[in-house]
């Protein structure tokens, strides 16, 4: 009679990678298990032995070791090892002694090898080849529509065309008949010469396409401004045209529409216009309410009203983790909300203030720059000021300025910087002539406070006024920083002060040196120290990226890491950033401030397994940095 | 039945013995393959954990409901080899024996007699020493259930685990003088044994998993507290 062995059974069913195994496999599984016990102190594998079994902990602790004899992992209860050698040689790699008395489940290689080829997750879990958080990562991104979905499949119309040369009230009444709130507007290519611009619709007629019309710009440029129902659309069109090519992501079109500020569109497939997406296009396909907070926003009247949305901003943080957003959608979705807010605390600024006396920019620092933001941030600006800029004239205004935009947003939520990284502060209130000074001499002598500054000014970007200024910050940077081996070698081992721990053990975080700890800051052990490396790299090889997925994309154009490197720091990132804001989600929903912090108890079995992983390739790519940049010898 | 126990010392000569008189084939087969060298060390030897859920504790009134077992080793206990069985006991099973293993007249009804699973049973018991936890249950259940069939006496040596535990725990100065001091005794149960070396809690009273259970107690009892070199004669009952 064949009897289920339930207490074999169930325990292996609760753990992964067996959790997800059908129950078929799973009676299977229990059936062919061997059972040892070991002594607290007794070695379970030694180097090289063969091995042709996968080791599961029934009971008690194991730890695993390096062949160089250092400890590499602590594991207990539904913990699996053995799988490395089993996808290899057949050969022990990490020796592994009982440190309890431990009870062993012994899985014959043959049904190893079998529930990897029919479970793919299976495969996914233990496999090393296939990087485990490649797989999961990818599985995130796949169970995420948005992802995938191609904008053209949410067109439920042709676009209206008219011509540039017909009037307003033509172009209103073809509005009013087809029942659309925008027109495309078009030209004979022999007129608007611009190639770019030039399509072939399905006629076989050329037209090019000029501009755009909305009904908010009948109301705003051609009502409110008085002009004549004759008025020709030419003079009233919108020619800076944002538009968005028909295979890309409903994903990168609601990003599209929050960068600019849109409301429509306008989707083609190379140059032929296919139709008009529309903000509620979107909304009625995936109700997400970002888009709807940025454009409430710029709406507010005033500071108070702005501090009011911060509950809003958190909901609409919840919404989209739980509609499947990866860490960089919910990362330029916060970075966007908080640009907004600043921009629009500028603007609010400026009508109380008067216009500036010189130009600025003001910029974002940090996560906010490189569209990166958390839920859980503080502030870090600057003002950069045109090179007319006298300090006796005009600081009194810039400081007022300031003053308003930090105050406002720390009403927000985006507390005040600790260090003083804000626009408040008269050092980082300077012309643009001060700031290529600084930038300079941090790069020329990378003293610990420059290295300091570098690494958190060197993530810079516009958020209102003059984008030039910013950007040509950031050409100084690419250009400076990497053709200079001193400077990259001291922000190399700067980039090592951070380092993450070995992995979590039952409800401790393992420490290398053995140590336990009861949470760990997912920010300071594992997304800093990734981005502060990917920073380093990036400005060895003169990317002018300020995210680091994108400079990862700069990084794989050099050789300056091994093949395959770049894109398991990328899992990584993405996998340990994700952690991160799910236990963030996780805090707001259960009523506690949010915080970087998670504790080992609340991290799930494959969580916990992926994360170490993880971990290990940070500290991996954390050795490489540091023979990568070498302190170049002062003597040449 | 404890008075009728071969001297321990004893198992090899009983076992030739009975070999050679025995009548019945299918025990004399036994008798002939179970013949152990006391000087086998535990850590060579075949094993066999058995366990047996009955009707009662008294063999003379009480029947056998369910066997099992699962061949082992000191390194290794192999879950493929167990084996289960539900016999159909010849009286019926009384209210509280159901509370207590759960197997359920249903169950019972459709099995067979003990007799229809002898040569499976004796099969498995060949060549290996047997592992209980309490011998006072399996070997007289065994014999009387053997000797009410086949007409014969049925006995054998057994590693008794829970007297391996007796003598390291109530034997020793230190128990001696925590009883000396009005103490209770440890208990000597299967699954307080078990938690003493850190093995995870089973659910009782399933003949398999009281096996299986069984089988891991004596591979931590010669971990802590013999050596793999410890010959069974001084290990077996």
């Amino acid at each position: 009679m064949e009897v289920e062995l339930l207490e074999v059974r169930e325990h292996m069913s609760r753990h992964a990678p067996f959790d997800g195994l059908s129950d078929d496999l799973l009676d299977e599984l229990a059936g062919r298990v061997e059972v040892s016990y070991f002594k607290a102190g007794t070695e379970i594998l030694s180097l090289d032995e063969p091995l042709n079994e996968l080791l599961y902990i029934r009971s008690g602790a194991v730890e695993i070791y390096r062949r160089n004899g250092d400890l590499y992992n602590c594991l207990g209860e539904g913990d699996i090892f053995g799988q490395f050698s089993l996808l290899r040689n057949h050969r022990v790699r990490f020796p592994a002694t009982a440190i309890e008395d431990t009870l062993i489940y012994f899985v014959p290689d043959e049904i190893f090898q079998r529930l990897c080829e029919v479970d793919d997750h299976f495969a996914d879990f233990v496999e090393l080849g296939r990087s485990r958080l490649k797989a999961v990562v990818e599985e995130q991104h796949k169970s995420n529509d948005m992802m995938i979905t191609r904008v053209r499949k949410l067109l439920t119309r042709k676009p209206l065309l008219v011509d540039v040369h017909a009037s307003v009230q033509e172009a209103a009444r073809r509005m009013h008949e087809e029942n659309v709130s925008s027109v495309l507007v078009i030209a004979d290519p022999g007129e608007e010469e611009d190639p770019r611009r030039t399509f072939v619709d399905r006629q076989g007629e050329s037209h090019t396409l000029v501009g755009i019309l909305t009904d908010q710009d009948m109301r705003n440029r051609v009502l409110a401004e008085g002009l004549s129902a004759a008025t020709p659309l030419g003079e009233v069109v919108t020619e800076a045209l944002i538009t968005i090519q028909s295979d890309e992501s409903v994903h990168e079109a609601m990003l599209s529409m929050l960068r600019n500020n849109v409301h429509h569109l306008p989707v083609l497939h190379r140059r032929r216009p296919l139709g008009v997406l529309h903000l509620s296009d979107i909304i009625r396909y995936e109700t997400h309410s970002s888009l709807y907070l940025v454009s409430n926003i710029f709406s507010q009247p005033g500071p108070k009203g702005l501090a009011r949305l911060e509950p809003d901003v958190r909901a609409a943080f919840v919404r989209m983790v739980h509609e499947g957003a990866n860490s960089q959608m919910v990362g330029s979705a916060l970075s966007t909300i908080g640009r907004s807010f600043t921009r629009r605390l500028l603007e609010l600024a400026e009508e109380e203030l008067g216009p500036p006396p010189v130009p600025y920019c003001f910029m974002a620092m940090g996560s906010m720059a490189r569209n990166e933001q958390s839920i859980v941030t503080d502030q870090d600006n600057a003002l950069v000021l045109d090179d007319a800029f006298d300090p006796a004239q005009h600081d009194a205004y810039f400081l007022a300025l300031a003053q308003r935009v930090s105050d406002g947003l720390d009403a927000c939520g985006y507390t005040y910087c600790k260090g003083d990284i804000m626009a408040t502060n008269v050092k980082w209130r300077q012309p643009l002539a001060v700031w290529k000074r600084y930038f300079s001499d941090w790069i020329d002598n990378p003293n610990p406070e420059h290295l300091l500054h570098s690494s958190i000014f060197f993530d810079l970007d516009s958020v209102y006024g003059e984008e030039a200024f910013a950007e040509q910050l950031q050409d100084l940077v690419a250009e400076h920083a990497a053709r200079s081996p001193l400077f990259l070698a001291a922000m190399a081992r700067n980039a090592l002060n951070r380092t993450p721990p070995l992995g979590f053990f039952r409800t401790f975080v393992m420490e290398k040196d053995g140590k336990q700890n009861n949470s760990i800051n997912l920010k300071r052990r594992g997304t800093a120290p990734l981005v502060d490396l990917i920073r380093v790299h990036a400005l060895a090889c003169g990317s002018r990226a300020q995210n680091s997925f994108e400079r990862l994309d700069d990084i794989a154009r050099t050789q300056l890491l091994p093949a395959g490197t770049g894109d398991k720091i990328r899992y990584a990132l993405e996998f340990i950033a994700m952690v991160r804001i799910r236990h963030q989600v996780i805090d707001i929903e259960e009523e506690r401030e949010p915080d970087n912090n998670i504790e080992p108890a609340n991290v799930s079995d494959s969580e916990r397994h992926n994360l170490k992983e993880a971990f290990q390739v940070l500290s991996n790519a954390q050795k490489f940095m540091k023979f990568r940049y070498p302190i170049p010898s002062r003597g040449r | 039945m404890r008075g009728a126990e071969p001297d321990r010392q004893r198992w090899p000569e009983y076992l030739r013995g009975r070999a050679s008189v025995c009548k019945e084939p299918r025990l004399a087969r036994y008798f002939a393959a179970g013949t152990l060298d006391p000087q086998t060390p535990i850590g060579d030897a075949t094993l066999v954990a058995l366990d047996m859920e009955t009707t009662g504790l008294d063999a003379s009134r009480h029947a056998i409901v369910s066997i099992g077992l699962v061949p082992f080793t000191l390194n290794r206990i192999c879950l493929a080899e167990r084996r289960y069985w539900v016999v159909r006991p010849p009286r019926p099973l009384s209210r509280e024996s159901v509370a207590l293993h759960r197997i359920t007249h249903s169950e019972v009804a459709e099995a067979p007699d003990l007799e229809a699973i002898f040569d499976d049973l004796l099969a498995e018991l060949s060549g290996r020493l047997a592992v209980v936890h309490y011998r006072h249950i399996e070997r007289p259940f065994l014999n009387s259930a053997i000797q009410g069939r086949l007409g014969e006496e049925f006995k054998f040596p057994v590693i008794d685990t829970m007297s391996l535990e007796a003598r390291i725990h109530r034997q020793s100065l230190w128990a001696r003088f925590r009883r000396w001091l009005g103490r209770p005794p440890v208990s000597i149960r299967l699954h307080n044994s078990r938690e003493r070396y850190g093995l995870p809690p089973y659910q009782g009273h399933h003949a398999l998993i009281d096996a299986l259970a069984t089988a891991e107690l004596l591979q931590a009892q010669v971990a802590n507290h013999y050596r793999p070199e410890t010959p069974i004669g001084s290990l077996w009952s």
